[in-house]
């Protein structure tokens, strides 16, 4: 008993006091800056392996991007990778960020179904489905409760049961073979729900988009109310990203 | 000869790989394997040549360092007698083999699908409809578990046959992770598309992958390594392995209900991946290694960073372990549960810390190695109760060997290279082997060029796809309530295996 008082003296406060103004440590490849500086757009658009990058102008897909930061590297003064983490949005258009586009990336409130705010604003009971993910976002996942970022600690957290859940957080391409138990598990989801995807290869099917092996048709199903960007996605980008579709900001308090 | 003996990492022509017909082919691979615990089939497999399929077996000899390479031609529709049934381990290769080509086995004991790929021969075989084992019986009754989990993990289905609480057996099916990423190494032509795909086949395994796709890549287009390379390689292996492991001791914690061990353990890997983010931007290395290039030098910054981040970590790793190896309540959890005789894991070929946890010495860093581990003369951790406890304590100490190694590695950290070789073209005609020992246990490689240079086969193996049946075997004759610590005591790859 004392040594265990005396582990929990030693390890103090773990938890991350504001997760949404915490600093991320080293390098972080978040929300790319795109200067307007003149360069080759030719050769930026083939050379991203994932075809994030347009040209004309210049922008690139947050959706599709595995945030490798290869074209930063090439392209040091055109495509700057910023430490901004929050990049989750309600709006799939608005992870395309475009040349001299430094806003940030927001859910906007407009466009959030009304009953989400006001069923899950309290609480949000998520039941995540692996569908051919690779075990990274799941990870990340798992790391947003653990007693650093503490998501629970706004009332969000993952269930095991979809007769519990308010709604599903899938990540992965979604394989053929996990088409069915994804509809049958969304289906037991009572209603109202909500859909998340999380990490890079549940928004666009990532590096596996092409493959054969991939059934992507429950997408075109139901609305997504929440995209994690993210090659997996960071922990603090889950977490704010969940707190603002579901939490009423001060801003919209105010039009009221 | 009718093999050709090759290092890890070799490139050599597709014609210096003996062609022999199935049962001189027969013979010499079960020869080899048979009797010998030093050798192992590391990889096995087939692909299509016209209207022939071609099937290659390398078993590699742990103790001169050696891979056996043989080969053998043989037509679609043919049935031919399965190795499997003189040696187990041959088990899943032949089902591959199978589902893939449909070439029929007459006496394979298990002829059951892998993973129910997209290009499989029988389409009508469906993951719906898999023919699982049942036994009839009033007393007898079956749970199933899966697909989806309860947890925040990956799908698989799990088919138990329970006496009351007692378990009698587990079948373990796979294939709902199944992406078709070896079909998609060859589609997708650029380097850089491929290196994406290889840090996707496990994505808490990562830098394991992506250094097995690089040997392989650079070794097809004759690029030495230098030092630096190397160096940020063995010490990103070592820092996923003490992450991960750290990791698995929260779950384990997690799944015996001891609190402050899931909670201490698991915010002690958070040290360990921000480090990985400084250094290269991706908690789980993704982005970090890329074939011919060290595109994050380790700096003397970093290594004095990453000394401190060590010494924090040790102090606080050590009061927990300490405290939970001393714990009788979390002992009598461990010790005992979900035993696998050597024997057993010698039959089913099991590799990394899964043989290591019951006295069979299989590690690639000692075996075969590659990167900077034949100056670190690695010496494997291998327990023998083949129990939970053993392979948490294999964990417990690899966690302190990794910071062995890297404490010594940074002591002398090498001069950066700069220089950017482009490395697009692979020699023609030619095959290469490539195993890294992950987290897991052994991965390997293999790649296959055409005339053009072009990738024509790339084979991935994953060490879960043997593991898998390791833990099978060990639930059996347990209580169905320790499953899952079982199961967490293994942390097999699902993605990895169904690839």
């Amino acid at each position: 008993m004392l040594d265990n008082i005396k582990i929990l003296y030693h390890q103090g406060k773990q938890f991350i006091p504001n997760v949404t103004t915490a600093e991320v440590p080293g390098i972080f490849r978040g929300r790319p800056i795109i200067s307007c500086e003149k360069v080759n757009e030719t050769e930026l658009e083939t050379m991203c392996p994932l075809g994030a990058i347009s040209a004309n102008p210049v922008s690139i897909d947050l959706g599709k991007c595995t945030f490798c930061g290869e074209c930063a590297m090439r392209f040091p003064n055109k495509i700057r990778f910023t430490k901004d983490y929050k990049i989750s949005t309600n709006e799939r258009s608005r992870l395309i960020v475009k040349e001299g586009d430094e806003n940030p990336i927001e859910v906007n409130p407009e466009s959030v179904r009304k009953e989400i705010q006001r069923v899950f604003g309290r609480s949000l009971k998520l039941r995540q489905v692996s569908a051919a993910g690779d075990n990274s976002c799941e990870w990340e996942l798992n790391a947003s409760n653990n007693v650093q970022f503490d998501l629970s600690r706004f009332g969000i957290e993952f269930v095991a049961s979809p007769r519990h859940a308010d709604g599903i957080a899938i990540t992965g391409p979604i394989s053929e073979n996990m088409a069915e138990p994804l509809q049958i598990c969304y289906d037991a989801v009572p209603d109202p729900k909500i859909v998340v995807l999380v990490g890079t290869d549940a928004i666009s099917g990532g590096i596996m988009a092409c493959s054969s092996a991939v059934n992507r048709s429950f997408l075109d199903k139901y609305p997504i109310d929440l995209y994690i960007p993210g090659n997996p996605a960071h922990p603090l980008t889950i977490i704010n990203g969940l707190v603002s579709l579901t939490r009423k900001t001060r801003k919209t308090r105010k039009k009221k | 000869m009718n093999y050709i003996a090759i290092n890890n990492n070799d490139t050599i022509a597709i014609s210096d790989i003996p062609e022999i017909g199935y049962k001189e082919f027969f013979e010499l691979n079960t020869g080899l394997v048979f009797n010998h615990p030093e050798r192992h089939c590391v990889n096995y497999f087939g692909y299509q040549l016209a209207n022939k399929v071609k099937l290659i077996c390398c078993i590699a000899d742990d103790s001169i360092h050696k891979i056996y390479i043989s080969s053998c031609n043989v037509s679609q529709n043919e049935t031919l007698k399965a190795l499997t049934a003189k040696l187990f381990c041959f088990e899943k290769y032949e089902r591959e083999i199978h589902e893939n080509f449909g070439i029929g086995y007459s006496d394979h004991p298990w002829l059951k699908p892998v993973r129910y790929a997209f290009n499989r021969y029988d389409k009508s075989k469906t993951i719906a409809n898999y023919p699982f084992f049942s036994i009839e019986s009033e007393e007898l009754h079956e749970v199933g578990v899966g697909p989806i989990h309860a947890g925040v993990i990956e799908p698989g289905h799990f088919r138990f046959i329970c006496n009351g609480e007692q378990i009698l057996h587990l079948e373990i099916q796979l294939g709902y992770q199944h992406r078709g990423i070896e079909q998609l190494f060859l589609d997708r032509k650029n380097l850089l598309q491929r290196v994406t795909l290889a840090e996707s086949i496990a994505g808490d395994t990562v830098v394991g992958h992506t250094s097995a796709f690089s040997h392989i890549w650079e070794s097809l287009s004759g690029f030495e390594r230098t030092r630096d390379i190397e160096f940020s390689r063995t010490i990103a292996l070592e820092m996923e392995r003490m992450a991960i492991h750290t990791g698995d001791l929260s779950a384990v914690c997690t799944d015996i209900a001891y609190q402050l061990g899931s909670s201490v353990f698991g915010r002690l890997r958070t040290p360990i991946v921000n480090f990985m983010q400084e250094w290269g931007g991706n908690r789980l290395s993704k982005g970090f290694v890329r074939p011919g290039r060290n595109q994050f030098p380790f700096s003397p910054a970093l290594g004095k960073r990453l000394t401190e981040v060590l010494a924090a970590f040790e102090r606080d790793f050590d009061e927990m372990s300490k405290e939970l190896f001393n714990l009788p309540s979390a002992l009598s959890r461990l010790e005992r549960t979900g035993v696998v005789s050597y024997d057993d894991i010698l039959s089913i070929g099991a590799v990394g810390m899964a043989a290591r946890m019951a006295g069979l010495t299989r590690d690639i860093r000692q075996s075969h190695p590659y990167s900077l581990y034949p100056e670190l003369h690695h010496e494997p951790i291998v327990k023998h109760h083949g129990d939970v406890y053993s392979r948490v304590q294999i964990r417990k100490e690899e966690v302190w060997q990794s910071i062995k190694y890297i404490r010594k590695l940074i002591e002398n950290i090498p001069e950066p290279n700069t220089s950017n070789v482009e490395l697009n073209t692979l020699k023609p005609n030619s095959f290469t082997l490539s195993m890294v020992e992950g987290w897991r246990g052994e991965i390997c490689h293999c790649a296959i060029t055409d005339t053009q240079g072009e990738l024509i086969l790339y084979k991935v193996k994953d060490p879960s796809f043997h593991n898998w049946l390791a833990l099978a075997l060990a639930v059996r004759n347990n209580e169905i309530s320790d499953f899952p610590i079982c199961n967490k005591s293994f942390n097999l790859s699902y993605c990895g295996h169904d690839l």
